[in-house]
């Protein structure tokens, strides 16, 4: 009754896979690395053997690196054809995130950058 | 036992057209739904850490970044984090298996390592204020507490959440029903984890380079 057959689901769900001796390898692969980058990071962090102004970019290089080791190793993202949906509106919401983040910081930097020094604006209050 | 799932398996790769297969089963539905979800959960966050990163300068005064935080605090609460996903994991492995005690373990595990990451968020968050750099301070205390007492609050209704999935697994048993939430319940908790990532890299390591 119960046939076994090579099952290719429409959609797979995020966090489901195929076997469960693949997720155990998958979970404990996923932990070393994401063990491996947050040591980076942390060592990165106030490390003098990188020039200095470069660090941020590193610590972001690796807290990418590890946001895409969660998503593969924990939750099963993956670009397979089973999976666009997942991977779809996973790319809306990092554009979505982007666009908060970075449009923010540059429109606050540019607004500053604009901006009196306070002892003139305070100046021109006085003037009126 | 799995007969509903592989009929239904069964009948969708039987060269079917893709348009008359119908439905997903519900637990692909659930699962995705709350993979929305948590992606708009995330767009939320964004707007805490752009302000973040916009107000992290603006100190009036008080005291900076780089004065407040513990690099060893940080990591003991990255590890807590780390390690509570991973037995999260293991908790779906053991929930795949319909196997209760390794079910309830991993949960107890997982909570275990969560209450601490929070214990310790609390103190961090408490020596603050007794400091006179609470929430009031400046702008990069404001924004600062809300990002991080965000992430924690999601921490805390979380653990709440496993709590509750693990008494009605105790009163229900494994029903589809129950599997679908604690599914659910793993994602998020995985979800919480990648914000963290952002949390300490931005906000702590940040800090320091």
């Amino acid at each position: 009754m119960n046939v076994r057959v090579e099952v290719t689901d429409a959609d797979r769900a995020p966090g489901s896979h195929r076997s469960g001796r693949d997720r155990l390898r998958s979970y404990t692969l996923g932990l070393g690395l994401a063990i491996l980058l947050t040591a980076a990071s942390f060592a990165a962090s106030s490390s003098s053997s990188v020039w200095g102004p470069s660090i941020p970019v590193l610590l972001a290089v690796l807290a990418i690196a590890q946001m895409g080791v969660h998503l593969v190793f924990f939750l099963h993202i993956s670009t397979a054809p089973d999976s666009t949906n997942n991977i779809l509106s996973l790319a809306f919401g990092v554009f979505v995130v982007g666009l908060v983040i970075f449009g923010s910081m540059i429109i606050i930097s540019n607004l500053n950058h604009n901006m009196l020094p306070m002892d003139q604006l305070i100046d021109m209050h006085r003037q009126r | 036992m799995n007969t509903i799932v592989d009929v239904e398996s069964a009948e969708m790769s039987a060269g079917v057209p893709l348009s008359e297969w119908g439905p997903a089963p519900a637990r692909v539905v659930s699962a995705f739904g709350f993979w929305l979800f948590l992606l708009s959960d995330i767009i939320v966050f964004s707007a805490l850490f752009a302000a973040y990163a916009v107000l992290s300068g603006q100190t009036n005064g008080g005291p900076s970044a780089i004065e407040l935080f513990d690099k060893r605090h940080v990591l003991y609460e990255t590890s807590c984090l780390l390690a509570s996903s991973f037995t999260c994991g293991m908790m779906m492995i053991a929930t795949d298996r319909r196997e209760v005690a390794l079910t309830y373990f991993s949960a107890l595990v997982t909570a275990a390592l969560g209450i601490a990451f929070l214990r310790m968020e609390f103190s961090e968050f408490a020596q603050m204020v007794h400091q006179g750099a609470g929430p009031t301070r400046s702008a990069f205390l404001s924004s600062f507490f809300t990002l991080v007492g965000m992430h924690g609050a999601h921490v805390t209704v979380g653990i709440a959440w496993l709590i509750v999935m693990m008494a009605q697994v105790g009163t229900l048993g494994f029903r589809p029903m129950v599997v679908r939430r604690i599914v659910s319940f793993s994602l998020f908790w995985h979800a919480l984890d990648i914000v963290w990532i952002g949390v300490f890299t931005v906000v702590y390591l940040g800090a320091f380079s």
